[in-house]
């Protein structure tokens, strides 16, 4: 019974989380543009789905890649190896950047134009191993970013300080980019990190912050996002003047 | 009515797939380097299916639902017809879109809320900060940055002015904020830019950003359509910093 209560309220709340959706949705058809809504069976099953896709989800984010991440934070610490902690950010960072669908699809864009803007050959070859080359730097620049953002969580320093070295490198490079990539290299950061993988990184870069002495949670254990949403720009820029 | 449900499976076993190289990672260096049974291990795996059928049921219910309507909207409300209203055929103005620009804000601002990678973050940051950062004021703080990120990001498709003007200009009031705001907040509010911008927000985002820049005379969808994402990952920053000043502030004055 308590249990059937507490899945009746998570339900509550997902629907909760979407009703802005709806009420934008909504107000915009109706009011504004003034149609009916077309099929409306499919969408309240839509709507249906996501409600109980959002509860499935936050259930196995407390059961799952929270712990997950925490406890292998806490395991690296305690095996004291800087090296495969190292090792482990850039693979975890590289590995679930190479997979993204929305990467893959802001990469086969922008070949598309590069290609109008005559930096590479129109041929499906050439724009395949452009886009191929852009998702690569991508991942890498990611694998790079979390990376860094270990290192300073383990270091302790304040993360503004790279955010400036970074913001910079990304005002430098704007400069010399060709103008076609750099809407798609500021685009890039935002794609870059995934609902699987944001609570994996969060989780392990609070884990580790918990774990090191002397750092504290909240000031230290955030930030891992931050460098994966912006080395990916200067890469995506440096990888455009590069081909 | 069917193909949603054939659709669902397809979309878990989507899921499936982008999910195998974090789980080899993850238990590569289990096995090979911390050489530590997993603790938890039954529950552990429950909620790695969870986590995939939890995040299968959303995209698809997503797509079934209201990517296609949202998508449709944002070209309807970017026609120039529409726009235009009984007068078709005069030069529009910046300000003739305000329609487009309410709907690029309430939408930014809708589909923030039900970010799942947002709720996740902000879930960690109210255990963490022991209960003073609201899961709530977090994701509305959020919300109302990538609500402000895309309406301005829309006024700079339409005007057609360069948008690194507006990221450079971006980050400096970044920067001068974050001399002023409070210590904790800082690496969280970095944070909070790169999640918002995940599952629900982009496809809309994108397909309104790419309406208006093929519709917008002198616009060329290719090079204007990109850019919004940008914004929706440098204001949430802003907004964040904002709101902690607020806290920090009432918190002195009673």
């Amino acid at each position: 019974m308590e249990s059937l209560k507490a899945i009746w309220a998570a339900l509550f709340e997902s629907l909760r989380d979407l009703l802005p959706i709806i009420l934008v949705i909504g107000f915009f058809q109706f009011a504004v543009l003034q149609q009916p809504i077309p099929n409306l069976g499919e969408i309240v099953i839509g709507i249906v789905f996501v409600v109980i896709g959002l509860t499935l989800f936050v259930q196995g984010l407390n059961m799952s890649l929270f712990p997950i991440g925490e406890s292998m934070a806490y395991s690296f610490v305690s095996k004291g190896s800087l090296f495969w902690l190292l090792c482990f950010a850039f693979a975890l960072g590289f590995g679930t950047t190479i997979a993204e669908p929305a990467l893959i699809a802001v990469a086969s864009e922008a070949a598309i134009i590069a290609a109008n803007g005559d930096m590479i050959e129109n041929s499906e070859q050439s724009l395949a191993s452009y886009a191929q080359g852009l998702r690569i730097t991508v991942a890498l620049s990611v694998g790079v970013a979390i990376m860094i953002g270990v290192f300073r969580i383990v270091k302790g320093w304040p993360i503004q300080y790279l955010i400036v070295i970074g913001y910079s490198g990304v005002v430098v490079m704007t400069v010399f980019a060709p103008p076609e990539i750099i809407g798609i290299a500021y685009d890039s950061g935002g794609v870059t990190t995934s609902t699987i993988t944001v609570p994996l990184v969060t989780a392990l870069g609070v884990g580790l912050a918990s774990s090191i002495k002397g750092r504290n949670p909240m000031v230290d254990g955030f930030g891992l996002i931050a460098f994966a949403s912006l080395t990916p720009m200067i890469f995506v820029m440096g990888y455009g003047m590069l081909v | 009515m069917l193909h949603i449900f054939t659709d669902l499976l397809a979309a878990i076993a989507s899921t499936v797939w982008d999910v195998i190289p974090i789980v080899i990672v993850i238990f590569g260096f289990q096995r090979l380097v911390l050489r530590k049974p997993v603790a938890n291990r039954k529950r552990l795996i429950i909620g790695f299916v969870l986590v995939l059928l939890g995040l299968g049921f959303f995209l698809e219910g997503l797509q079934a639902a209201l990517f296609p309507l949202g998508r449709l909207m944002a070209l309807q409300l970017t026609d120039p017809a529409f726009i235009a209203g009984d007068d078709i055929g005069r030069v529009l103005q910046w300000w003739d879109y305000q329609w487009v620009y309410l709907f690029a804000f309430a939408i930014g601002f809708a589909t923030t809320i039900a970010e799942p990678s947002l709720l996740a973050v902000a879930i960690k940051a109210n255990q963490v900060s022991a209960g003073s950062i609201g899961i709530w004021g977090l994701r509305i703080a959020v919300a109302v940055g990538v609500a402000i990120g895309i309406a301005l990001g829309v006024y700079r498709i339409i005007t057609g002015t360069p948008l690194y003007w507006y990221i450079i200009s971006g980050y400096v009031f970044v920067l001068i904020q974050t001399m002023f705001a409070p210590r904790m907040i800082i690496a969280l509010a970095y944070d909070s830019g790169g999640v918002t911008t995940s599952t629900v927000t982009v496809p809309l985002v994108a397909a309104l950003g790419l309406g208006l820049a093929s519709t917008v005379p002198g616009r060329n969808p290719l090079l204007d359509g990109f850019g919004l994402i940008a914004f929706a990952s440098l204001f949430p920053i802003m907004s964040v910093l904002a709101y902690a000043q607020l806290s920090e502030w009432r918190g002195k004055h009673g």
